[in-house]
């Protein structure tokens, strides 16, 4: 296996370089693998009408990105390359089973919650992308690096997302989460009570109820196409990559 | 690289796979069983919350041990036949509804929950049904009248967020089932009906859910369904309840 395109460094790097900190930074924003490549779009729709579960779902995909390329890395010289696919599906597909029945074992409720979408961490192209794109040309440290970097710049996405979705939708934040917090509705659980005369003027008393079009799949599509337009408009050289 | 070294490759990296998701599967397995026993008993116990709440015990602040420690010391578990008559030696909570819904009607088992609280008993039946992508299940309290709706809880496997999903989400819409009659004025058992538009008969009709027309329909048949064939263990019961008032 002497054919891997592995760039040779003459200069011995210090431990944490600036090279390697673009690694984890840049997939966050100027190549992030959801509003840049456009990948990984239909988790991103799925499970992100509430933060908390897109904050679980963002570790999980970090994890299992991280790991993979981490392994891919290590093995990269031993893979056949006539299996190669089939041998990396292998490593996510038990890193993801992994996550899985942690994720049973540690908060029983989200994962109900989450149900088939940790499992369809499986099929995010994100991961697979990075392994057969990054992790079987480079080290371990730089792989693992760049999968920090992916999953991360993929759960931004997802909070973000999740954030707008949640607020403009049921008016908590974290709902579910050990620290719910109840932003705006009707009820006086809320910071911003609607349901109290007199603090929006009786006219809108109780004025604000659930919003169904935050709370449905289609927002995401919505928020991550402003996410979209927003990136380019202020960086036009991103326009023409993807 | 040979087709020896391919397979070789492959053989030694299943091995390996399949020794890890196995070991870890026996290390976490009984943690997660006993996460799903507790989710399971919460969502039977949240068929009475309103009343749970009314003594001081929300059930979002009860921890896993005070739901265990209800269920062992105030919940008498009943399974039941098609028939009313109580089936020996099991347990309610290892009923699971979705097989028995694929049994012939006469040879179901029903779980029944007796939960005494505050002096009071209420009765919880597990219900099954279908919505409008999937499955729907639920569990509905009645009072010791076995008429009056003290409250429900709701599942799905797969409703549409927002829309369908609310029979779980939305607690101002599961709330109004709370204090509704099962039978009307003559003894004939209605059931209770979530009516598109709104309700009209107050006693027996909550309002349906706007955008989720099939789904509520789909929580209208598995309640319908679900408490008739309780029917005949709840005449038994009532039975029971006025004779021993007679003594």
């Amino acid at each position: 296996m002497a054919t891997t395109t592995e760039t040779k460094i003459v200069e011995k790097e210090p431990w944490f370089s600036k090279k390697e900190r673009v690694l984890m930074t840049d997939p966050l924003l100027d190549n992030n693998p959801i509003t840049i490549q456009v990948l990984g779009v239909c988790s991103a729709l799925a499970v992100t009408s509430l933060v908390y579960p897109s904050v679980v779902m963002s570790i999980a995909v970090v994890f299992v990105c991280a790991f993979a390329n981490l392994f891919t890395s290590l093995l990269r010289n031993m893979i056949p390359k006539a299996v190669r696919l089939i041998v990396q599906l292998v490593i996510i597909a038990t890193l993801v089973t992994l996550v899985n029945e942690a994720l049973k074992a540690i908060n029983y409720p989200i994962y109900k919650q989450l149900s088939v979408y940790i499992g369809l961490i499986i099929t995010n192209c994100i991961v697979m992308g990075r392994l057969e794109a990054f992790a079987m040309a480079n080290k371990p440290w730089r792989s693992f690096l760049d999968g920090i970097g992916n999953g991360a710049g993929y759960g931004l996405i997802l909070i973000v997302v999740g954030f707008f979705r949640e607020l403009f939708g049921k008016g908590t934040l974290l709902a579910g989460s050990p620290v719910p917090m109840f932003i705006i509705g009707s009820g006086d659980d809320y910071w911003i009570d609607t349901t109290t005369p007199g603090q929006w003027g009786n006219t809108f008393f109780g004025w604000y109820a659930n919003n169904n079009l935050m709370v449905m799949s289609v927002a995401a599509m919505f928020i991550i196409a402003v996410l979209i337009w927003w990136q380019r408009s202020r960086n036009p050289k991103l326009v023409d990559i993807s | 690289m040979s087709t020896k070294y391919i397979y070789g490759f492959a053989f030694a990296m299943t091995i390996l796979v399949a020794a890890l998701l196995a070991g870890s599967k026996v290390v976490l397995e009984p943690i997660a069983m006993k996460n799903e026993d507790i989710f399971n008993k919460r969502q039977i116990l949240e068929a009475i919350s309103t009343p749970l709440a009314a003594a001081g015990q929300e059930l979002s602040s009860l921890s896993d041990d005070q739901v265990l420690e209800i269920f062992e010391k105030q919940v008498d578990q009943t399974v039941v036949s098609a028939d009313g008559e109580p089936v020996d030696g099991m347990m309610a909570i290892e009923v699971d509804m979705a097989k028995e819904r694929k049994k012939p009607e006469a040879e179901r088992m029903y779980p029944v929950y007796e939960i005494n609280f505050d002096g009071k008993s209420y009765y919880v039946f597990s219900v099954r049904g279908t919505g409008l992508w999937d499955a729907i299940w639920g569990n509905i309290a009645l009072e010791g009248d076995m008429n009056t709706v003290a409250g429900v809880s709701f599942d799905h496997a797969g409703e549409t967020p927002g829309l369908g999903a609310e029979i779980k989400d939305n607690a101002a819409w599961k709330a109004q089932f709370v204090g509704k009659k099962i039978y009307n004025d003559e003894g004939k058992f209605v059931s209770v009906t979530a009516r598109k538009g709104g309700a009209i008969d107050k006693e027996h009709e909550v309002d349906g859910l706007s955008g989720a027309t099939v789904t509520a329909d789909g929580v209208t048949d598995m309640l319908y369904e679900g408490l008739k064939s309780y029917e005949p263990y709840m005449e038994d019961a009532e039975t029971a309840t006025t004779s021993m008032k007679l003594n």
